[in-house]
């Protein structure tokens, strides 16, 4: 079952846009994530597909089918909530069969479905409980349990693992991925957790400000984000965002002190945001030409994150797996060692993509070589 | 127009039917009541719900020559007084229960409890007999004194102290606060809601007393509003309609002014009290 | 769940094992004695002149005969309740009052639902609506006696001015036995409702609509959803509210006194009135203190049984 969002738009007073023009496609059997921070309309966006919003502009179809004004139960869909909305009065077997009863099916079916969905998630054990003497991610495969034995091939899921503890919470994304690709479910998972989306889904659709800033696979948003929002919502720690000011004949406004990077399209002067990613950046230990002097540092076993103040007063962050000890107030040299990118100065636009290098002497030495 | 749409549309007029309809029967008293108190008595009494003299005249009437005005006054003072006492009262007795700890806490409280399963209508009788011994007939007191705490307050506010996170007992006592300062530093101002919901619960019932007043006062100076009302009624025999319906409003318009803006509190902490 | 989470004391009186604490040194509890002598005792003092003692004062004069000042006089043991059992008048006020009772908690709870479930609905111009439903928080006694008694009055009243209208023999609605049981329910209705209305309009905001979404997904109909999410979730409180009224329906004086004075023919004379006619205007303070006793129990049975559930309601 494919889903097929055309221009969707959401407003309660026509103006003021909670979502809009909204527009893509689901493939069957697809994993599709929505992310976005809090309040950006991901969940409204959700219940728009699922009905229990009604459209204010646009189309959606399901499976070609034009769905907008039909209500949730003809759409043929499931879905999981973020309080798994149990019943507590009801134990698990009646939960999973609520919607079953209600809609007076046959009471053998209804036995045969709920058993082996519960089969599914391995709660067989736990028919006779109520939701309320089950921990939480019990709870939460009741509501999966549910959403299998509605027989819907489209299922969708409102921020589900939120409320479970870290641990808990990576368990279940890979159940939840092997259920999905066990039953071929076409599956819409909201999140504001853009791990969570990078791990499970097979496109990703990231939302902001009421707008869709990029839908792509995980690896294309991590390599070729297509804004600073996307740039800065994907990757743990954060892109470092640098502006510059490139004068007429390419000439930067402040020179003094080198942070030396490369692009390799030439730009019109203006002001621009550099991005680079602390794992972009290095630290050179020999180098006795310091840029930078160390503010704080976090170490992470594995890794540290370095915090540091470029001689331009610009803070950064560095991802290093140095063994040596640095030490606050430290003088370091910094350099650019992977990719970055140029984004408009307003953030909304990615201009270039840079895998050069700048350590000098690298035959991919590009055309044009910049400092800050 | 789709099938889906216009069967929302279909529900949408049946729903604002049935909420007309639930209006009136809520409101016709009330509209009633107001409509005839703005006609003379000699239309009422003819039967007819129209006059081409509609005035405030009742009003004035009722306020120049009936002693309402006396018996809000009565009826005010009455219950701020014991409103403000049960808060102080009752919330020092919850906090007793909650954050102390002492002896017989607990069998203190079930005594508290069993208070709540006493209907104060079925010891009229020996207080009655306790007021006249001590003296207290007729005298705002005697409306004011046996009301000063309320198990159903204590009770309340108790359920509301408990929510109070213990982490911030704990800071408190890091910070050297003594229960007098941690009481109206910390607890009071923390459980507002509840507070709130007690001062308007307790003004309530005052303001609504019937039976009590009834036995325990004679004259007009200390009636309250309830009695009042009752004594007008009993004076006029029902003939003076305009004049009762004008006495009415006088005594409705404050509490509904004051339930309006209230409301919030009413639904927040009604909930948040009562039934937990 | 939800209910369960934001609120862990829900036993009245908390269960933990009471353990012996031996450990020396400083003790934060050293002075709270003290604290709670001055925090309790005021209260306690209260409670004691004006429930406990006219409690047992009340129990001790049902078993006397009393002179017109209310002192004691001759003991005569439980002799008071026979004779009350055994009077065929007791007995019909009893009955009159269950009937009373029973009539006005149904109708107060199931208009106060649907007046609430109504309420519940987003829709343009519902705060005038909420408003509405909860007006009758701000009517007192007296003045829902008035307002009604007006809507009654057999010759300028509302209601037979109505019947007239429709050609309708008018019903002379105070002064007929069973009519005036009917008006006397209505307006005590009718003036419960705001409260009731608020309560319930409480709770079914606090049933979380993600419930509602699930069984919308589902496909299952309105009134489904009604029976079976609506009304298991919000029946704790559809159980407070019932022994909330019941009990001040038992407790009913004020309504009864204004309107019908007990009568027509003892036809409304509740458990409550006849106390305060017994005892004020009869003088028979022995005997209204055996009345009082008998309303206790009863009142204290349904305490009681509210308590036990309050207590249990922790199930989810």
């Amino acid at each position: 079952m494919s889903i097929e969002l055309i221009n969707i738009s959401k407003t309660y007073n026509g103006s003021d846009f909670i979502l809009s023009d909204i527009s893509v496609k689901i493939e069957t059997g697809e994993f599709f994530a929505i992310v976005g921070p809090s309040g950006c309309g991901k969940s409204t966006l959700l219940r728009m597909i699922a009905g229990l919003i009604p459209i204010s502009n646009g189309q959606l179809k399901i499976d070609g089918k034009d769905v907008t004004n039909l209500p949730p139960q003809e759409r043929a869909l499931t879905m999981v909530f973020q309080n798994y909305a149990l019943f507590p009065f009801l134990n698990v077997k009646d939960n999973v069969a609520f919607g079953l009863k209600a809609r007076k099916m046959a009471n053998s079916e209804i036995n045969t479905r709920v058993n082996h969905a519960l089969e599914l998630v391995n709660l067989t054990d736990f028919i006779d409980r109520k939701p309320g003497e089950l921990s939480g991610g019990q709870r939460q495969r009741v509501a999966l349990a549910r959403a299998i034995a509605s027989d819907a091939k489209i299922c969708l899921m409102d921020e589900p693992l939120s409320n479970l503890d870290a641990q808990l919470r990576n368990k279940m994304r890979s159940e939840i991925r092997e259920l999905q690709q066990k039953l071929g479910l076409t599956l819409i998972y909201v999140t504001h957790d853009q791990v969570e989306a990078m791990t499970m889904a097979d496109r990703i659709m990231v939302l902001n400000d009421a707008q869709t800033q990029q839908i792509d696979s995980a690896s294309n948003i991590y390599d070729t984000p297509s804004n600073t929002f996307v740039a800065s919502f994907f990757g743990t720690p954060q892109m470092n965002l640098i502006p510059i000011t490139l004068k007429e004949n390419n000439q930067l406004s402040a020179i003094e002190i080198s942070l030396k990077f490369s692009i390799i399209k030439s730009l019109k002067a203006g002001n621009y945001l550099i991005g680079v990613r602390p794992n972009a950046l290095s630290i050179d230990l020999e180098s006795n030409e310091t840029n930078a002097v160390v503010t704080n540092i976090e170490y992470l076993g594995t890794h540290s994150i370095v915090h540091a103040q470029l001689d331009n007063s610009q803070e950064i962050r560095i991802e290093t797996s140095s063994k040596r000890n640095l030490s606050v107030d430290e003088r370091i040299s910094v350099s650019v060692t992977g990719s970055h990118y140029v984004f408009s100065e307003d953030g909304q636009k990615l201009l270039n993509t840079n895998g050069g290098y700048t350590d000098g002497n690298s035959s991919k030495e590009p055309q044009l070589q910049y400092s800050i | 127009m789709t099938q889906y749409k216009k069967r929302e549309k279909i529900q949408r007029v049946f729903h604002y039917s049935l909420l007309v309809i639930l209006t009136i029967f809520i409101i016709i008293p009330f509209l009633l009541g107001f409509w005839t108190s703005l006609l003379p008595t000699a239309d009422i009494s003819k039967g007819a719900l129209w006059s081409s003299h509609i005035s405030l005249d009742n009003y004035v009437t009722a306020i120049t020559q009936t002693p309402i005005i006396r018996y809000l006054f009565n009826s005010l003072l009455i219950s701020l007084l014991t409103m403000f006492a049960q808060i102080i009262f009752c919330s020092m007795s919850a906090y007793s229960f909650v954050f102390l700890k002492f002896k017989g806490r607990d069998m203190l409280f079930y005594v508290f409890l069993a208070t709540m399963m006493l209907p104060f209508e079925a010891e009229v009788i020996p207080n009655f007999t306790t007021v006249r011994d001590l003296g207290l007939l007729n005298h705002y007191a005697v409306m004011i004194i046996p009301f000063l705490t309320s198990a159903f307050g204590t009770f309340m506010l108790r359920q509301a102290f408990l929510q109070i996170p213990a982490e911030l007992k704990e800071a408190g006592d890091i910070e050297g606060l003594s229960h007098w300062q941690y009481y109206y530093k910390v607890v009071m101002p923390y459980s507002r809601i509840s507070v709130y919901t007690l001062a308007a619960y307790s003004f309530l019932s005052s303001w609504n007393q019937y039976l009590w007043p009834m036995l325990t006062t004679f004259s007009d100076n200390f009636r309250p509003v309830q009695d009042g009302l009752r004594q007008l009624q009993s004076q006029e025999t029902f003939n003076n309609w305009g004049m009762i319906q004008a006495s009415a409003a006088i005594i409705i318009i404050p509490t509904l002014i004051a339930l309006f803006f209230g409301q919030h509190y009413f639904k927040s902490g009604l909930n948040e009290g009562a039934i937990k | 769940m939800e209910t369960q989470a934001k609120n862990p004391n829900f036993n009245i009186v908390s269960k933990k094992k009471k353990s012996v604490d031996l450990s020396l040194g400083y003790n934060p509890y050293a002075k709270d004695k003290r604290y709670a002598v001055l925090f309790l005792g005021p209260s306690l003092l209260i409670l004691a002149i004006f429930v406990f003692y006219p409690m047992l004062r009340t129990i001790y004069l049902s078993l006397f005969l009393t002179n017109n000042l209310g002192k004691p006089t001759v003991f005569i043991g439980l002799k008071n309740y026979f004779s009350l059992l055994s009077s065929s008048s007791y007995i019909n006020s009893l009955i009159a009052t269950l009937i009373y009772v029973i009539a006005v908690s149904i109708f107060t709870i199931a208009i106060g639902l649907i007046l609430a479930q109504t309420a519940t609905k987003k829709i343009a111009g519902i705060n005038f609506f909420r408003t509405v439903f909860s007006a009758t928080m701000g009517v007192s006694v007296s003045v829902a006696a008035i307002f009604w008694l007006f809507i009654f009055n057999p010759s300028v009243g509302l209601l037979s001015q109505l019947f007239t209208a429709l050609n309708l023999t008018p019903i002379n609605w105070l002064t007929e036995p069973g009519w005036a049981m009917t008006a006397v329910v209505i307006s005590t209705v009718w003036m419960n409702l705001g409260f009731t209305f608020l309560i319930f309009f409480g709770a079914l905001q606090s049933v979380p609509y993600t419930l509602y979404e699930a069984a919308q997904i589902e496909g299952v109909s309105k009134s489904y959803q009604f029976f079976h999410i609506t009304l298991p979730m919000i029946s704790p409180t559809i159980f407070f509210v019932s022994i909330i009224t019941l009990i001040e329906s038992f407790k009913s004086f004020g309504l009864i006194d204004l309107m019908t004075a007990g009568g027509p023919n003892n036809a409304t004379n509740l458990l409550v009135y006849r106390i305060y006619q017994d005892a004020f205007l009869n003088g028979n303070y022995g005997l209204a203190s055996t009345e009082s006793v008998i309303l206790a129990i009863i009142i204290a049975i349904f305490t009681f049984i509210q308590f036990k559930v309050l207590e249990k309601r922790v199930t989810y």
